[in-house]
């Protein structure tokens, strides 16, 4: 079995640019990943895309030929959707693919065009995550969904809005440095806490922004890393995907993700690795409940302890495991399709020393990306290594 | 489950251009409305809503029809003020996950939206989107 080493990333900024397409968003991501791994396009042997709702937004479908050919590649492309998970998935097929042998050169990304919908539009679009005959025409949005989670969550084990807030102060103050993200500005707790309500108990600084953005790997065989010369330093060296019932409402629990807990068993158990050998994470904070129930589905926490991590400073860049160094889907964005490979893309950087939240994680050898799609029905979890 | 209804086409249906009616779900919705809900139960007592072949929560194939309780008690809730643009007109409100026993239902609470609390007892009718028209679950505090 080939080890899966990553050669090169591509991040466009993160933000709010309604005017362009997804097929130039992609390009600009996919060329900066190709150029960083001096890897010519015609290397590449299938491309790996990740894109939620490019129907609604920009009524494309069919996006995988569409998005080689913006990056010259002549290849197998495929587009993965599992709503925000779509680029997690991505990469777990493309490390697949390599790790058997199928192929040694692989392009994995994703894009999301978001802002051209508008706020209402982008709210009824993302919806289409969840169950659309019980509970979308019930009135649920996503905000709602988590807040549903975080009202459960706060009634099984206590915990409050002002602990949240804590989680939505660190991601920004992490993103300050992050020349990638949506968000460079401080918040402070009070301003989290005074912000319009969205779906009570979340407000604005809850919640992530619409944003529009793509991200892009080029995975490549150890063998292949080794014949070109490839500067490689990073692995990934286990995935594992995990599933659950699409409705909120047919869940055993409200506030526990174990769609997050399989994939990260199955992760952890391909690795070689438990939760205790993570140094550095990058996890699904769409919501800033959701980055408390992914460190706690993930093992980094028992149930119900997730709650203070960040009050307390253990998740922030001056803790034992900071969590979004890069500032999470919260202030770095979330284009939705993007997001899966971004993650991965940042913690290559972490740990390989060219991130500029890098001194916040130095030392670190293991990161772990964490991906998950509508509340959590999909989840994927990628443990990266430094192994050169 | 009976066609008779459905034949007629006088009832539920959506117009948000998705294809008009929703065999199953929109045979629950006339029943609800007609105060006799039902869920459906597999052999191991784990409830879920049609269409369904197949329990979400064990796989079993044989689910049969039982009433639906007439009342069940909040789980959780939230308000929405920032909805969709179906339920423009509707913000803020109240939506909720109502525990029935063995199945659980989403929808509208149609009380003050700061009032729901979690452990209230609630009966399911269905209503309207104040904006859109379209059918709903809705929940009336008992």
């Amino acid at each position: 079995m080939s080890e899966v080493r990553i050669a090169g990333g591509g991040l466009t900024r993160f933000g709010r640019f309604p005017d362009r397409t997804g097929r130039d968003l992609f390009a600009e991501a996919g060329l900066a990943a190709l150029d960083e791994a001096g890897v010519d396009p015609g290397e590449i042997e299938h491309l790996y895309f990740g894109n939620f709702m490019g129907e609604l937004a920009e009524h494309q479908g069919h996006m995988g030929p569409q998005m080689a050919e913006a990056v010259g590649v002549r290849a197998p492309a495929t587009r993965y959707e599992s709503a925000c998970a779509s680029s997690g998935v991505a990469v777990r097929e493309a490390v697949r693919t390599v790790r058997t042998g199928e192929a040694d050169v692989v392009l994995v990304g994703g894009a999301e065009r978001m802002t051209n919908m508008g706020t209402a539009g982008a709210t009824e679009g993302l919806s289409i995550a969840a169950d659309d005959l019980y509970e979308i025409r019930a009135g649920m949005t996503f905000p709602a969904a988590y807040a549903l989670m975080a009202r459960a969550y706060f009634e099984e084990f206590g915990g409050s809005a002002e602990d949240l807030a804590h989680v939505a102060v660190k991601n920004h103050e992490h993103a300050l440095p992050n020349e990638h993200a949506q968000f460079r500005s401080s918040i402070t707790v009070e301003e989290a806490l005074d912000a319009p309500r969205i779906a009570d108990p979340l407000g604005l600084y809850d919640s992530c922004p619409i944003t529009d953005g793509a991200s892009a790997a080029v995975l490549v065989s150890d063998d292949y890393a080794e014949r070109a010369g490839l500067d490689a330093p990073v692995a990934v060296t286990g995935t594992g995907q995990g599933g659950d019932n699409l409705a909120l409402q047919d869940r055993e629990y409200f506030a526990r993700s174990p769609a997050t807990a399989d994939a990260a068993e199955e992760a952890y158990a391909d690795a070689g690795i438990g939760p205790g050998d993570v140094d550095v994470a990058e996890v699904h904070d769409c919501f800033t409940i959701a980055e408390v129930l992914a460190i706690e589905a993930l093992g980094f926490y028992d149930p119900g302890e997730g709650i203070g991590a960040a009050r307390r400073g253990e998740t922030t860049r001056h803790g034992d495991l900071p969590v979004n160094l890069s500032g999470g889907l919260k202030a770095k964005g979330h284009p939705v399709g993007a997001t899966g490979v971004a993650q991965v893309v940042s913690l290559a950087r972490l740990l390989s020393g060219t991130h500029p939240r890098a001194s916040d994680a130095s030392g670190a050898r293991v990161g772990l990306a964490h991906n998950a799609g509508g509340t959590v029905a999909s989840a994927t979890v990628h443990v990266l290594e430094v192994v050169a | 489950m009976s066609g008779d209804e459905r034949d007629q086409g006088t009832t539920g249906g959506s117009d948000r251009g998705r294809g008009g009616r929703n065999d199953g779900f929109d045979d629950l919705l006339d029943a609800i409305e007609a105060g006799e809900g039902y869920y459906l139960r597999c052999p191991n007592d784990h409830g879920s809503l049609p269409p369904r072949r197949v329990c979400p929560h064990c796989g079993a194939r044989d689910l049969d029809e039982h009433p639906l309780p007439e009342s069940g008690t909040v789980a959780t809730h939230t308000v929405v003020r920032v909805p969709t643009p179906q339920f423009a007109d509707d913000a803020p409100y109240a939506t909720a996950v109502v525990d029935f026993g063995t199945v659980r239902l989403t929808g509208v609470v149609d009380a003050d939206p700061e009032a729901v609390e979690t452990g209230m007892t609630v009966g399911a009718t269905v209503g309207e989107s104040r904006t859109s028209g379209e059918r709903l679950v809705r929940f009336v505090p008992r």
